[in-house]
């Protein structure tokens, strides 16, 4: 009997393995059962709460089997800049919009109440207080699991992002014909 | 303790959602099937949870109690 601990939360993330193939292929049924339900989640907010939310589904939904995507859109997309990337951008105005709006998924701001970080900070002293897994550490168990991250293109030009800029587990940018399509055919879409 | 064989045991003690899920299915997936998994939760949430999550994977939940703010549930992998 093999026994695994997952106390800290810190720990708990830690020891969430690198999953080769979709996580949807553990729980395949026999041949001909029915397939699960696909989910699109387009990740349109740049917000804390909302990026925390889609996480936690995410997250949820490739843990029940369900093969997940995020596509990753306008403030969507900053949130998956590497933390320590500080200015992205190729001319000025795209530096300036770094510089306004810092990058990256440890860096997101809530939409009210945000307080100069104040309201953020507090929201992680909760989050740790009560056992909840921070943005961040979602997403690290996300990607694990086989949660595809489907960068928008059009957002990576308008921001002057490249593929150095975004975190490790990225998908090859795509547009929106490619999410249309997965709803066309079934897809349960959520609008964050 | 019952007396079933059991393969892994998650301690999801003290973790909120969806963390217990995350790993019960992580915990889950290398394991052969008919195997069975002990989860420990204190998420009150996980009562429920654990009931749809077993119908939406396809797992069968063997056991599930209660003692003071511990849930335990036995879980055989499909």
């Amino acid at each position: 009997m093999t026994k695994t601990k997952f106390d800290p939360i810190a720990e708990a993330i830690a020891d969430v393995e690198g999953v080769p193939e979709a996580f949807a292929e553990a729980f395949k049924g026999p041949e001909g059962e029915k397939k699960p339900r696909e989910l699109v989640i387009i990740c349109y907010s740049g917000d804390l709460e909302k990026t925390w939310a889609s996480l936690i589904l995410a997250t949820t939904a490739a843990a029940s089997g369900v093969p997940t995507r995020m596509f990753l859109t306008f403030w969507g997309l900053q949130t998956f800049v590497k933390d320590e990337v500080r200015i992205t951008g190729q001319n000025w105005m795209q530096k300036m919009m770094a510089v306004m709006q810092r990058p990256g998924i440890s860096h997101r701001k809530l939409s009210k109440m945000n307080f100069l970080g104040m309201g953020p900070w507090m929201m992680g002293k909760l989050a740790k207080q009560h056992g909840i897994a921070k943005p961040k550490e979602l997403l690290e168990a996300a990607i694990a699991l086989g949660v595809e991250l489907m960068p928008c293109q059009m957002t990576m030009d308008m921001y002057g992002l490249t593929k150095d800029d975004m975190i490790e587990g990225m998908g090859e940018p795509v547009g929106a014909a490619t999410v249309i399509e997965l709803l066309a055919n079934g897809a349960a879409p959520l609008f964050i | 303790m019952s007396v079933l064989d059991i393969a892994v045991q998650v301690d999801a003690r003290g973790l909120s959602c969806p963390m217990p899920i995350v790993k019960t299915a992580q915990a889950v997936r290398p394991l052969a099937a008919g195997a069975l998994v002990e989860v420990l939760a204190t998420d009150p949430g996980s009562q429920r949870d654990f009931v749809a999550w077993c119908r939406a994977t396809g797992n069968e939940l063997v056991e599930q109690t209660t003692e003071g703010t511990v849930h335990r549930f036995v879980i055989r992998r499909k």
